[in-house]
């Protein structure tokens, strides 16, 4: 009885929590170590498979944290962060550990749910015209140097001949 | 007095020749550095990137310009005597941090000026502290040319110059030399700047197909593995410890990606005449060096420092685990590459004083001389404590016993006084830098520890960071941590050649 009024109290605890920072997370290492934590971030970078399981580096603005999940959880991820892209957001329950003895050591959280916060979108560039009208600036200024030191060349070697 | 009224007499005023001769190298320099620019460029076009592309054709644009003036300038064609030959180095140096900054500035990645400077000497001397902003979304272009700096820093920025511009081989020699390579790999300096290139480009090529092929069987997509590849490759063999991705090397979850990245540093932390022998199948010499063996013993003391140190605080729940994180981290700043896999803050929290200490003297003590690596260098300390065996022993024998203390070094040699009072002067320039930026850490309140391992990481050019180095610290820490890096690089010699030249200037008559 008294563990089920403990896993509702905890489960309440978790559904109901605010994600936790990764510096949060980071510098208080130790006291997360083990704990079902919240956590919220852009997906970045590459979703690595590992047989049944992916990781995917996650990061919430301050740090990048691994996160260590089902195959199937991760099938929700379609844009992870980059250049060229914004990744999609995730809010991930799961348990952190400060030096995971399943991964070398490594800080990671072990995802036992995720949620999509906001989808992420490919990022459309436009070219910068005021970047573009500098290099056409540039580059007339570049050709004047070089035809003037052509000039100033030939006209040495011409007074060496004479 | 009278000695002091004749030095005075002696500092003679730099002469109109001299500044054509500093002008004209580093015109050719900054040429080099412009060009440079254009792969950069080119990967931008490549990734549909137009920003990032036209960030480097500004920044080359300006390079060429300011270097096609000077080379008109102060056309000369004397060669270089030593001390114009060393203001040439250092010269280059600040004059390739300021314009390599100019793309880092123009993405809008980088708070200020400042810190893209910042960055660019951090790379250009193969440190790797970065004060980067959001570097998940960098570009590939500004992301390789964080890597690619790295790569010509590493090699020499003088020492690339040497393989395409110069002809002059007593004014290379001077150049080669300001730049901390006092060894040459063949006996025409501009045919060993060739052969460093020529291996750095073998093991490139090799390098970045391994940790392609390693990232794509981790799971990443095959153009990000094999650019990844490409640029941890850099990094990790001209020892900078940049990585792509925010996490360095924690960003991959691979423990075949660290065994990896482990042989490449301390491939990067070999001295090029040492691959010169593997090269030419002379094998043994690895074993017979002075500098190996000094590495190999210092490593394995500076591990058993760091082991003692976690286990004592209980850093890892298994001695495995601990074992893995401990001999990757001390690789990394032995090698004096910087790549973690653990976070800046956990070197203060989890990792305890004793085994930051072995961290500390790890990055101090560098690798070898005439290597990417940066610190005192093994061939310094194994120098050292040569000449005090040497001293012991003339204390202990009689005093008309000779005697003799031999080392060896690509050939058996006698230990000459010379050559320890230039080892001991060099080091306790080092030690001096290290205390220093220490000092002026704990001026702007960080603590001793964290002030020390910051300064020793910054002056040794390892990149490891507890936490120090952010986009907001003091203006002027992130200028003691540039001169750090740019001092520790060039091992002092062209930096007080630098000085002299400018009190010459004043002073001189």
């Amino acid at each position: 009885m008294k563990r089920a009024i403990g896993l509702i109290f905890f489960c309440g605890t978790v559904c109901s929590a605010q994600p936790i920072s990764s510096t949060e997370l980071i510098n208080k290492a130790r006291e997360y170590d083990g704990k079902s934590v919240v956590y919220a971030g852009e997906v970045i970078g590459d979703v690595m498979a590992r047989g049944d399981f992916v990781w995917v580096n996650v990061n919430d603005g301050e740090n990048a944290i691994g996160i260590w999940l089902g195959k199937e959880l991760a099938g929700e991820i379609q844009f992870a962060g980059s250049y060229h892209a914004k990744g999609d957001r995730l809010e991930i329950d799961g348990v952190f550990h400060r030096a995971c003895i399943q991964h070398g050591g490594d800080v990671d959280i072990h995802a036992q749910d995720i949620r999509k916060i906001s989808p992420g979108e490919p990022v459309r560039e436009e070219l910068d015209t005021r970047k573009r009208n500098f290099t056409f600036v540039l580059f007339g200024v570049l050709c004047l140097v070089l035809i003037f030191v052509r000039r100033q060349r030939s006209k040495e070697s011409g007074f060496r001949t004479r | 007095m009278c000695c002091r009224v004749f030095l005075k007499t002696m500092i003679l005023k730099p002469q109109l020749q001299d500044l054509k001769n500093i002008g004209y190298y580093s015109g050719k320099i900054l040429i080099g550095i412009g060009l440079t620019m254009l792969v950069p460029m080119g990967i931008g076009l490549l990734f549909a990137e137009p920003n990032p592309a036209l960030d480097f054709l500004i920044g080359a644009e300006i390079a060429l310009i300011i270097g096609v003036i000077l080379t008109r300038l102060c056309f000369t064609e004397q060669d270089l005597n030593w001390m114009q030959g060393m203001v040439v180095v250092s010269l280059s140096w600040l004059a390739a941090m300021l314009v390599g900054a100019i793309p880092l500035y123009l993405s809008g990645h980088w708070n200020s000026y400042l810190d893209a400077c910042f960055e660019t000497m951090s790379a250009f001397a193969t440190t790797g502290l970065t004060l980067v902003q959001d570097l998940d979304h960098l570009s590939y272009a500004h992301n390789l040319w964080r890597h690619f700096a790295s790569f010509i820093g590493g090699q020499g920025i003088v020492v690339i110059a040497l393989c395409f511009f110069v002809k002059g081989v007593s004014g290379a020699f001077k150049m080669y030399v300001g730049e901390a390579r006092d060894e040459r790999v063949l006996p025409n300096v501009i045919d060993s700047s060739r052969f460093i290139w020529l291996v750095s480009i073998v093991y490139l090529i090799l390098s970045t197909l391994v940790l392609g092929i390693v990232g794509m069987a981790n799971g990443m997509r095959p153009a990000n593995a094999f650019f990844h590849g490409a640029c941890i490759f850099m990094a990790a063999f001209d020892t900078a410890g940049f990585a792509p991705q925010s996490q360095n090397i924690l960003y991959y979850h691979s423990l075949l990606f660290e065994v990896v990245t482990v042989v490449i540093m301390l491939l990067g932390a070999m001295n090029f005449n040492l691959h010169y022998r593997i090269w030419t199948g002379d094998r043994r010499e690895i074993w017979k060096n002075i500098e190996s063996r000094v590495l190999c013993i210092i490593i394995a003391v500076m591990f058993l420092i760091t082991l003692i140190g976690l286990s004592q605080i209980g850093s890892y729940p298994r001695t495995l685990v601990m074992f893995r994180k401990g001999f990757y981290q001390v690789i990394s700043a032995h090698t004096t590459t910087g790549y973690a896999t653990i976070y800046a803050r956990q070197f203060i929290d989890d990792w305890g004083a004793l085994a930051l200490a072995g961290l500390i003297c790890a990055m101090a003590f560098g690798s070898s001389s005439c290597s990417t690596a940066g610190g005192i260098k093994m061939l310094r300390l194994g120098i050292i404590v040569k000449g005090l065996q040497q001293d012991l022993k003339r204390i202990i024998l009689p005093e008309r016993a000779i005697v003799e203390q031999r080392l060896h070094h690509l050939k058996e040699l006698f230990l000459e006084d010379k050559q320890v009072r230039a080892a001991l002067l060099i080091t306790v320039a080092y030690l001096a830098l290290y205390g220093i930026g220490a000092l002026v850490g704990m001026f702007y309140g960080y603590p001793f520890l964290d002030s020390l391992f910051e300064s020793v990481s910054a002056a040794a050019n390892v990149g490891l960071s507890c936490g120090i180095t952010m986009p907001n610290m003091p203006v002027g820490l992130k200028l003691t941590y540039i001169v750090q890096m740019w001092a520790g690089r060039l091992e002092f010699m062209s930096v007080f050649a630098l000085i002299g030249f400018f009190v010459a200037a004043i002073k001189g008559k």
